[in-house]
């Protein structure tokens, strides 16, 4: 894996970790409007950062969720337990 | 439903292989308070849960679990990974060699395989809630072991992220069982 990108996958997991802890929260605080907000900005961000990264790099999901170019991309990328950070 | 996405959660470093340290692992790999223990748990405790938000807060954090199950089974795997059999045998993971090799098998740092009679469901949406909020803590417990067992950095960094994380689901299914407290009170007839 390139420099690159290992450092796009790394600003994936920091927003998607902003997007779990904020799930958690708003799971239990569902009425506060800030930590929602914050939620939807990252989700917002996250979600475009990975569809620039799935055009660099391939798919991070399968089962409908990201599109692949032939031939199939899914395997063609290392798994997470391979990647050296 | 679940979708699988092909990245961990949190980024495991390992500076090089270290087998004892992989045999500790396995406590929260296949342990009774290891991360598929409570991905189970309290995947399987939703069910009854009397209001929707707790259903939704033991899914997401169940399905949290899964990732952290993911993270432990990384560390182990890339700190057994090319390891020759003579020195799985000269650390007492020969024995774990025979079965499984340098698989990532689902058994505790002691070699005692994984069982749902680690977890509890007992349909009383309380009592369940009380059962995880005392594994967090026995998680968080073991992570702290596990920390002062170790002198990699990366793995440490990994671990201190992983043992976070128990703090602020004990924070949450607290908050859950208040809420489902208040919603019992509310319907109990005497």
């Amino acid at each position: 894996m390139d420099p690159y990108q290992i450092q796009m996958l790394r600003e994936i997991q920091q927003l998607e970790f902003v997007a779990i802890e904020l799930t958690l929260y708003l799971d239990t605080h569902p009425d506060e409007l800030e930590p929602l907000q914050d939620y939807n900005r990252t989700t917002e961000r996250l979600n475009q950062l990975k569809m620039q990264y799935e055009r660099l790099y391939g798919p991070l999901a399968a089962y409908g969720v990201s599109t692949s170019k032939a031939p199939w991309q899914w395997a063609e990328q290392p798994w997470p337990w391979d990647i050296n950070y | 439903m679940w979708i699988y996405e092909k990245k961990l959660e949190y980024p495991v470093r390992v500076l090089q292989p270290d087998i004892r340290m992989a045999k500790y692992l396995m406590a929260q790999y296949g342990g009774p308070d290891s991360e598929l223990s409570a991905a189970v748990r309290y995947l399987t405790q939703r069910y009854t849960m009397p209001t929707n938000r707790t259903k939704g807060l033991l899914t997401d954090i169940g399905t949290e679990e899964l990732a952290h199950w993911e993270i432990v089974g990384t560390m182990i795997y890339r700190l057994l990974k090319g390891v020759p059999p003579e020195q799985l045998r000269g650390t007492d993971l020969g024995g774990y060699f025979t079965q499984h090799d340098n698989a990532v098998y689902p058994a505790d740092a002691s070699g005692v395989p994984w069982t749902a009679a680690y977890i509890q469901a007992t349909g009383d949406p309380v009592t369940d809630l009380h059962e995880d909020m005392a594994a967090e803590q026995k998680a968080r417990t073991t992570y702290e072991h596990l920390i002062r067992l170790t002198d990699d950095p990366g793995v440490k960094d990994t671990l201190k992220f992983l043992r976070e994380r128990e703090v602020v689901h004990f924070q949450r299914f607290g908050e859950a069982l208040n809420e489902v407290q208040e919603e019992l009170a509310k319907k109990k007839v005497f």
